[in-house]
Formats: structure tokens, sequence, C-alpha cells
């Protein structure tokens, strides 16, 4: 068992109960269910190059309008001042407020890059069957897989001070079109890394050898 | 315990599983990522925390969240009115997206987890409990309490400046909230639960 990897045996791994199955060779076309959880059992996730890819290309194309429009508007005695990402950062830097400026730089521009970067590395790294540094790859991918949520901290923020700030004629806060644009790339990027299988960097290194 | 034998999540290395002692980890030898954890009473914790949970939930949902004063006028909102505002102000796809990630999932997955995991204490198994705790651990991303709080921290400084905000009770409970579900979270074993859940089944 040394070294062997559960699709060498035909045996498959259960991703929602963990539970390790034979698979029998000739069912390989038929759909085969986890006999203790009963989710649906692939050697790997299914056309996940194909889905990441889509998924990736769909969010890099909305990051655009997303740092383009403003997400909010503040309005103070009938004056708008539009906020986009990248303003609300600068803001929060301009007031001295160095350690949420910091969060929000990082929650709404660095870990949407990281994604959008890290997602498209990983993909080609798999097309083109790469030898490099597998270990650190699927690393890579943990990180990708774990910080996506934490971008949401800007369309939570949106939804607070929209309901909080209704003072008519004195100051409102409006949503604007930025912010459904970013909420796209969140959630796309985020169901991009679910569909990505990392355990494909592995398998590159077999075809390699064989 | 896993069974005979286990496969690694990310490199797919097939290990034979060790008994580990509390607290310890069993880790992939290849690619460095995590097996299974050996937790200490993992099932009455999670219950317990869960519980907890659900109830601060309630709060959050009943109780006023923030209130804002400026210049004399006072505007009080509740967790929904952002909802409610993202709705009127035209943005609804926002609005379900925060509905859903804020509320809507964070009570699926504690009353889900409740759900398999109370029968279970007393070696029952209820209707449907993979499918019901399949959904639980799908759901672990979705559900954004925690995200959630730092939005409003980052709402309420960036008010500071220009008006005066008071935590409502909402708002403490929702803090409460967020650390009895991380803490549900810490202490849940799925490998156990799904043990278990098998174990059970054969009675
Ligand atoms: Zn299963
Ligand atoms: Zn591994």
């Amino acid at each position: 068992m040394k070294n062997m990897r559960a699709f060498q045996v035909s045996l498959v791994n259960c991703t929602t109960c963990f539970q390790v199955s034979r698979i029998e060779p000739m069912l390989k076309n038929r759909n085969a269910f986890c006999p203790r959880c009963g989710a649906e059992l692939c050697r790997r996730k299914p056309n996940s190059l194909a889905r990441t890819w889509a998924l990736v290309i769909a969010a890099s194309i909305l990051y655009i309008p997303a740092n383009v429009y403003p997400i909010m508007t503040v309005i103070s005695f009938g004056k708008g001042e539009p906020d986009t990402i990248l303003s609300g950062v600068q803001s929060l830097m301009a007031s001295g407020m160095w350690p949420l400026a910091v969060l929000v730089f990082f929650a709404s521009i660095a870990v949407p890059l990281i994604k959008l970067f890290g997602l498209t590395l990983l993909l080609i790294s798999v097309q083109y069957q790469w030898q490099w540094r597998p270990r650190q790859r699927t690393i890579l991918y943990r990180i990708t897989e774990a910080v996506g949520r934490w971008s949401m901290i800007d369309i939570f923020m949106i939804s607070i001070l929209v309901a909080l700030v209704r003072l008519e004629a004195i100051a409102t806060i409006e949503p604007g079109v930025g912010a459904t644009s970013f909420a796209a790339v969140v959630v796309l990027t985020m169901f991009a890394a679910m569909s990505f299988d990392p355990r494909l960097i592995w398998d590159a290194l077999e075809k390699r050898h064989a | 315990m896993p069974s005979t034998i286990i496969a690694c999540q990310d490199c797919d290395l097939l290990h034979r599983p060790r008994q580990l002692r509390d607290g310890q980890r069993a880790m992939c030898s290849r690619c460095g990522a995590v097996l299974y954890r050996r937790k200490r009473n993992s099932l009455d914790y999670t219950v317990v925390f869960s519980l907890s949970a659900l109830i601060f939930f309630l709060m959050a949902n009943v109780f006023p969240f923030m209130t804002f004063k400026y210049e004399g006028r006072v505007q009080e909102s509740v967790l929904f009115s952002g909802v409610k505002e993202l709705f009127v102000q035209d943005l609804w796809a926002v609005a379900i997206l925060v509905l859903i990630v804020s509320v809507v999932f964070p009570l699926l997955k504690i009353t889900g987890m409740l759900y398999v995991l109370l029968p279970l204490k007393v070696n029952r198994r209820p209707w449907k409990a993979s499918n019901i705790f399949r959904m639980v651990e799908a759901l672990h991303p979705w559900a954004m309490v925690d995200v959630y709080m730092l939005g409003v921290i980052v709402a309420m400084v960036k008010l500071s400046d220009f008006a005066t905000i008071v935590p409502g009770a909402a708002l403490y409970s929702f803090a409460a909230l967020l650390i009895f579900m991380a803490a549900a979270g810490a202490t849940l074993d799925p490998h156990d639960v799904w043990e278990r859940l098998e174990v059970v089944e054969r009675v």
C-alpha cells in the first residue's frame, strides 16, 4: 500500500463522508453511490478543468465592472459621493484607520486577485502537466479555497450602511451597481475553487512517469 | 478513528489510519492535508454549542441590531433591515445573497446539525440523516456569520467619524452566535458522526 493512490487500485474516496469504496471498472460509465452516505462517487470532480475555467473567466470579466462602478454612494445634504472598492480602502487609509484599511484591502482587493491568479496558475499547471512543486500548489489551492468567503465583508458593510443611514435630507447611503458585480465575483470564484480538483495536480505526476 | 483505509482528499494517497490520542491529528505524508483528528467528547460539545448558537440566532433576529444617532435624529435597525433596504433600492440579487448567507444558511446549518446529532446522542438515526448531514457539511463555507461580523465592524468604524452608533442587544447576540458556531464547528468530528450513523443504522 506504500505510496499507492486510491484510483490506482480501483478505489474511490467519498468526498462527503471520507469512506473509501471499491469501484468496479466495468461500472465506469454508470453512476455509483457511496454505500455509507449515499453521495455520488466520482473518481475526480466531474469536468473539473472546464467548469473551473468557465467560472474563472466569468469572474475575471465581472471583476472589471466590480471595480469601475461605485459600490455605494454617500449622499449628504443633496451632494452625492460615489465610492468604489478602491476608493473605500483609500478613504479608510486617509482617515488613519490603518488596521481596518489593511483588512479591507486584503479582503476586497487582494483576495479576489489571489483567487483569480491562483486558480489560473493551477489550471494551466494541470493542463500542461507541470511536475513543479505539487505540494506547494496543493497548499496554494487550500489557501484559495479558504480565503474566498472573506471578500464578502464589503457587501455586508454596504447592507449595514444602507439600513442605518436613512435620514432623507441630511444623509443617505445608496448601494451601487458595482456591488452586484462584486458579489457575483465573490460567488463565482468560490464556486470555481470548489469545482477545481487538487488531485489532478498529483495525477499529472504519474502521467509523465507512465 | 476511521475504519480500515482512508484516502487523502487533496492528493488521493492511501493511508492506514492509526489510533490517535485526544487532540492529535493525522496528516497526509505527501501533501500535508489534515486527514482526521481525534476530539474529546466531540458529540456532546457540538450539541451544546449548537443549542446555544440557536438561542443566540433567535435573539439576534428579534432585538434591535444597531441605533444610529446623528444631530438629534435617531435611526434604529434590525438584522433584517439591510436586506429590506437593498430590495427597496433595486439590488435584489445582492439582497437575496445577503439574506441567504447571513440568515438562511446559518439557521439551516445549526438546525440541521441538531437534527442529526441530538438523536445520535440516544443512538437513534433520524429520517434522511445522511442527506441532512451532507447538507450541513456542504453549507460550511456559505454560512457567513463570521464574515458578516467583520462587515459590521467596518461599517461602525466608517460611521464613527460623524455619527454615534449604539450597538443593540441583537449585535451582542450575533457576536455570541458567531462564537458558538465557531466552537461547534471546531468540536465537530465528521468522521465520528459518519461512523455513528453507520452503526446505529445496523441496530
Ligand atoms: Zn460517502
Ligand atoms: Zn495528501
